[in-house]
């Protein structure tokens, strides 16, 4: 039987409409928080821990013990936090969940709110999603007017607000401590933990953070009850997770299944294979954190443990379907790029070591490297991971790692053969007239921006490698396969 | 630079938007989105306006506004102009549209015109690579972009 998609987090994106709260009541909404509000807030907790859900913004701390903690301490003031930075290239599960269903978010947000003794949440989201910003703005007015936040809720004496702060531009946003920071006017540069933000967060009060679709699961699990969700997913790892799938394969897009689903019926039975047929050759999960599992890896469950295992990790959702026409060295150079570009620079492991890797993997990929560089970059990647003060640090390196360990001979054939076996490393490639083919009809001439290509109409043309920059042009227009890459 | 606005102009707007955040230091983000969405760049006369209406050292304001990718010091021309160095436009030639864009306008990759009517940017993807190289004026995108077609393409914005 081919893989299903099961919907929680997801249940009511396009079913309702975002802008009209009567919808997302008619789907039970704010059943959950009226059901939470006539109990006690440590029922609410324990259901939460019962559940087993696990943060999904990578991490996968149990949601139920970090709200423990929040609730634990004595203050006057609390806070609850949504993590709506979405920064991963190439994934948006959190804007599908904001845009689609707001309210699911402000009611689990409440619900927390209620449970850890808060009564001010904020929700932290990227500048650059105004549909999302502009419907939450909705979706708070509407809420407040229906009495379902702000003072009083529900008649309950239970007071609840939300607002909302906006990001500007920062990867290491997303990583908690620099959220907060962020929140508080300031650089997103990370603190080291303890004390974690449970103890002492915003403001310096007791603040509970949790990612948007940890929040979208919440009033799901209240409604159905702890053991509906734990029953679904693996031993460790319950409930669904949320896929942005992309790159090479047939259906792209958000999927949601259920944990323990594993890569093989993610990219062929929900993903429908790969494109035009070819071989698959990586998926990468966990975005600029998590690493390339290859095909040795099909048929591993997707939950916590396992993609950690296997040399990558949940992360936020991002799942990146890689064939055989993509360089796996590239793919790792791609990812330190943005790395380097994120770093926050506040600790030199990850400032100054993420610059020192990539400037090896350029020096592969440009024909340069040696078999030392591969060992140097082993070196290098322990040294950050284990030495960076955050999470964006601690994880960097791992695109280079699971690449090395999965795809080793294609390191060992940039460094010792000089040649890209995808092609993609330009430095590394040479156009070539293939004669027998070649018609002399001197398209490819035409479309050579550097005047490399030499020859008569109706004659054998020839490359001149000197002078070629390897644009592909010739390639592109030739109609007759006379144009050959090495 | 030449400053095209004055300084009491912006202190009085920044007076104003501050006091919609009650002044708070907290909302430093927030009051430098709105200015910026004023102004359309930060530069260095408002930092100041907004370190001294928040009573925090400009050098704060400074190093959050270089911080986050979101802020720029540069003003952006009346048609922003962006054009994509993702791996498949990069591929297909873009360093070349670029090369032929700085030199109709002028200017270099991050600059603005004298005329403030163009500003020439680099990003990394817009997740159009079907069809590289893109180029991007405003809201609307341009496919399959050849180094040839920029004059044509730049002479669809009148002064």
């Amino acid at each position: 039987m081919k893989a299903q998609q099961l919907k929680i987090a997801l249940r009511n994106c396009g079913v309702i409409d975002p802008e009209d709260i009567q919808d997302y009541i008619a789907n039970e909404g704010y059943l959950a928080l009226a059901s939470c509000l006539s109990g006690p807030r440590e029922a609410v907790i324990e259901t939460i821990k019962k559940s087993g859900l696990r943060g999904r913004g990578g991490a996968g701390f149990s949601t139920g013990t970090k709200w423990e903690f929040a609730a634990k301490p004595e203050s006057d003031k609390k806070y609850v936090v949504c993590n709506a930075d979405e920064g991963d290239p190439g994934a948006f599960m959190d804007r599908a969940v904001l845009e689609g269903d707001p309210h699911s978010v402000l009611e689990a947000m409440a619900i927390c709110g209620y449970a850890i003794g808060a009564d001010e949440g904020y929700i932290y989201i990227r500048a650059e999603y105004p549909l999302a910003i502009k419907r939450l703005h909705i979706a708070i007015a509407q809420a407040e007017e229906a009495g379902l936040l702000g003072e009083n809720v529900m008649n309950t004496g239970f007071n609840f607000k939300i607002k909302l702060k906006y990001g500007a531009g920062a990867f290491v946003c997303g990583e908690e401590t620099a959220l907060i920071k962020s929140m508080e006017g300031n650089r997103g540069e990370p603190v080291s933990k303890p004390p974690f933000p449970a103890t002492k967060g915003y403001r310096g009060k007791p603040t509970n953070v949790n990612n948007v679709e940890t929040f979208a699961n919440v009033a799901a699990i209240i409604n159905r009850g702890a053991d509906w969700f734990s029953s679904i997913g693996t031993e460790k790892s319950k409930g669904t997770k949320v896929f942005a799938l992309a790159g090479k394969v047939k259906k792209v897009g958000l999927v949601e299944v259920p944990m323990g689903t594993t890569l093989r019926e993610l990219v062929y039975d929900i993903g429908g294979g790969i494109l035009g047929d070819k071989q698959f050759q990586a998926v990468q999960t966990g975005g600029p954190s998590g690493g390339c599992l290859t095909v040795k890896h099909l048929d591993t469950p997707i939950d916590y443990e396992s993609l950690v295992a296997a040399g990558s990790m949940m992360g936020s959702g991002g799942m990146i379907v890689m064939d055989e026409d993509d360089c796996m060295v590239a793919v790792a150079q791609f990812y330190l790029d943005f790395t380097v570009e994120e770093s926050c620079g506040k600790c030199v492991p990850c400032r100054e070591g993420n610059k020192a890797l990539y400037s090896i993997l350029n020096k592969i990929t440009h024909g340069h490297g040696t078999m030392q560089d591969l060992d140097r970059l082993k070196e290098l990647s322990a040294v950050i991971k284990g030495a960076s003060l955050c999470a964006l640090g601690q994880t960097a390196p791992n695109p280079v790692l699971s690449t090395i360990n999965n795809f080793y001979d294609d390191y060992v054939q940039h460094v010792v053969d000089k040649k890209c076996r995808a092609k993609k490393c330009r430095a590394l490639i040479q156009y070539r007239v293939v004669e027998e083919n070649c018609i002399g009809c001197g398209a490819c001439k035409r479309a050579c921006p550097a005047d490399a290509i030499t020859g008569e109409i109706k004659q054998k043309h020839f490359i001149d490698q000197e002078k070629c920059i390897k644009c592909g042009a010739c390639h592109q227009k030739c109609k007759f396969s006379a144009i050959a890459i090495d | 630079m030449t400053c095209s606005v004055n300084q009491q102009m912006i202190n009085e707007k920044i007076v104003e938007i501050c006091s919609e955040f009650k002044n708070d230091p907290d909302e430093l983000i927030a009051i430098l989105h709105k200015a910026q969405g004023h102004f359309g760049f930060l530069p260095s006369e408002v930092q100041q306006a907004v370190a001294d209406q928040l009573h925090i050292p400009v050098s704060k304001v400074f190093g959050v506004v270089t911080f986050y990718s979101y802020f720029t010091m540069e003003p952006k021309g009346k048609y922003p102009i962006s054009i994509c160095m993702g791996t498949a436009c990069y591929v297909k030639g873009a360093e070349k549209v670029l090369h032929e864009f700085e030199s109709k306008l002028k200017i270099k990759n991050g600059q603005t015109t004298t005329d403030g009517r163009f500003s020439l940017n680099t990003l990394r993807c817009i997740g159009a690579c079907g069809l590289a190289p893109v180029v991007m004026i405003g809201e609307k995108v341009y496919g399959g972009v050849k180094p040839e077609d920029a004059g044509k393409i730049i002479s669809e914005y009148p002064a």
